[in-house]
């Protein structure tokens, strides 16, 4: 076993035994529901209106309106709980004092963040393919396109990690793990203002290069369906600096 | 094995260690003694390459402790002032990662592990929560770790805090046997400690090294005169100055209890016999005569109180 196959089996079980990860998961996994159970009523009550109006079956697009609906919700649902499940990654390290063990074994720092952040991705992944449920279900009684589904759940995928990697980031800056939750809220926070700003400043190359920026805009294409090398590639390259940053942080005891 | 030349560690302003120089033989135990704050645990960490000194080498088992990390950190057991240990996890789970971490997998973890175990005796406990021990065993597991791949090099910054005066002389049995083949850096307050485990003492205060030699030859370096100690029945207002004029005495002070007084004699020469002399042919009914050596304890007080005084052989030696 590799030390960083050792740290994420390390973080997990502490994952598992701390109640934070059954809080955190039940929190996503009620809102994410709440959110779907919603829509798929007043779809319904739509589709009711829409039968007495036509005065037969009526044609309903679930792909448009529960799910991409629900997808775009569930991005304010994981800024808000992804930090809280990143927090401890370095936080509690630093309070219990157990990072001097890990920077005084022979373990590299990328190693340690990557096992750290492999760890945190594993426990989302696991928290999502639960939600997995929802389109399950809607399939056994209705008709929809799994393609755009699919590719919202990347986007999911995609921006949980970015935003996990940047909870991260702000867990190596502070030892207190309330104070690194609320950083790394409020790190997400300022990029989603930044879309809404971007969207504000319209087709110029301000607006361009603040949406850019900004996961807004990528998350958005993902979620409709459209697979683009440049989404994938921001969300790649967005991860890595959050990522490089972190080691910069962590390195930066190292400093003269 | 360990070689430290001046190193210096500037946190802003503040000099946490200022120019330490020293160096450890292999299998030799090394007592690093100092007040709160006088820099061991900086010392330890830059050794332990958990930070990087502002000036100055320092070489463990011949590798850079700044150019070379990886090389040392495999060389070292490093026990920290707080055990580093997860709560949520059992002590063999807990002792297990460590092995990893350290690359040591398969068989040989579990002989580690198993040796590790029995030598800190922690049978009992080994598929306890580490969060539901007393501190005593969270010191062990701590130590524990420290030894899982019997490195070369221990680094164990005061290794028997929490512990009960029994752990306290098997962890001290521990370390002594280590002795010989380990070369170990221990940090205390604890100056019987040092006496009994080390060969040789460091004292450090205020981030710089104040003396450095085995402790029996601290204490007779740093002993400026001989001191009686006598307990009298009747002392009478005088008999403080009677006992100054007694030739070869340099001065006297009365002791902690009634009736009990310090006299301190010029060096090389011993003055029971003329001060009983006095005593009794004034009729103060002595109960007690005793000479006082010079203990660890005397020397480290009188070198981290900044006192006055201070012989130059000591400053000398730092």
């Amino acid at each position: 076993m590799t030390p960083v196959q050792a740290i994420i089996a390390k973080e997990v079980r502490c994952y598992f035994v701390s109640p934070i990860v059954y809080v955190v998961g039940g929190v996503f996994l009620l809102a994410f529901g709440l959110l779907a159970e919603s829509l798929v009523t007043a779809i319904g009550v739509y589709a009711v209106q829409m039968m007495q109006m036509q005065g037969g079956p009526a044609q309903i697009n679930l792909n448009e309106l529960v799910f991409r609906n629900l997808f775009s919700g569930s991005r304010l649902i994981l800024l808000l709980i992804l930090p809280i499940l990143s927090m401890r990654l370095f936080s509690e390290e630093r309070k219990l004092r157990t990072f001097e063990l890990l920077l005084t074994s022979p373990v590299r720092i990328s190693e340690l963040i990557a096992g750290k952040f492999i760890s945190v991705c594993l426990i989302y992944f696991g928290m999502l393919a639960l939600t997995g449920v929802v389109p399950l279900v809607l399939a056994l009684f209705s008709d929809f396109d799994w393609y755009p589904v699919l590719t919202g759940y990347l986007a999911l995928a995609l921006l949980g990690s970015l935003f996990l990697a940047t909870g991260t980031f702000a867990s190596a800056l502070s030892e207190n793990q309330i104070v690194s939750a609320l950083l790394g809220v409020g790190i997400l926070f300022v990029f989603w203002l930044l879309g809404f700003l971007g969207s504000l400043l319209g087709d110029t190359t301000m607006g361009h290069i603040v949406s850019y920026i900004s996961f807004m805009e990528h998350y958005d294409r993902l979620v409709s369906g459209l697979i683009d090398t440049r989404d994938l590639l921001y969300f790649a390259s967005g991860l890595a600096l959050m990522l490089f940053l972190t080691h910069q942080v962590v390195d930066s005891a190292r400093w003269k | 094995m360990i070689d430290v030349q001046h190193i210096t560690k500037r946190y802003g302003q503040h000099t946490a260690i200022d120019r330490v120089t020293f160096s450890v033989a292999k299998g030799e135990v090394l007592a690093f003694l100092g007040p709160n704050g006088a820099g061991k645990t900086t010392t330890m960490r830059i050794l332990t390459c958990f930070m990087p000194a502002t000036e100055g080498h320092a070489q463990v088992a011949g590798f850079d402790c700044a150019a070379q990390p990886m090389e040392v950190k495999r060389r070292i057991g490093y026990l920290p002032e707080t055990p580093p240990v997860y709560q949520e996890l059992t002590v063999t789970e807990y002792l297990t990662f460590v092995g990893r971490l350290r690359g040591i997998t398969g068989p040989n973890l579990t002989s580690a592990l198993d040796q590790s175990i029995s030598r800190l005796e922690l049978g009992s406990v080994r598929h306890r929560l580490i969060g539901n021990l007393s501190r005593g065993y969270r010191q062990r597991v701590g130590l524990a770790q420290a030894l899982l791949h019997d490195p070369p090099v221990l680094i164990l910054d005061e290794p028997t805090v929490g512990l009960d005066p029994k752990q306290i002389i098997e962890i001290r049995e521990l370390i002594k046997s280590l002795a010989g083949s380990h070369s170990v850096i221990l940090s205390t307050h604890i100056l019987p400690e040092a006496t009994a485990v080390c060969q040789r003492v460091v004292i450090i205060n205020g981030g710089r090294i104040v003396a450095e030699d085995t402790p029996e030859q601290l204490s007779a370096r740093l002993r400026q005169s001989e001191k009686v100690s006598v307990t009298l029945k009747s002392p009478p207002q005088d008999c403080e100055t009677k006992l100054r004029g007694i030739p070869g005495v340099l001065n006297v002070f009365p002791g902690q209890s009634n009736g009990t007084f310090l006299i301190e004699c010029t060096l090389g020469r011993d003055l029971r016999d003329d001060i009983a002399r006095c005593i009794v042919s004034n009729q103060w009914g002595l109960l007690e005569l005793r000479t006082i050596s010079m203990t660890l304890e005397d020397v480290f007080l009188r070198l981290t109180r900044h006192e006055e005084g201070l012989p130059h052989s000591v400053e000398a030696a730092s």
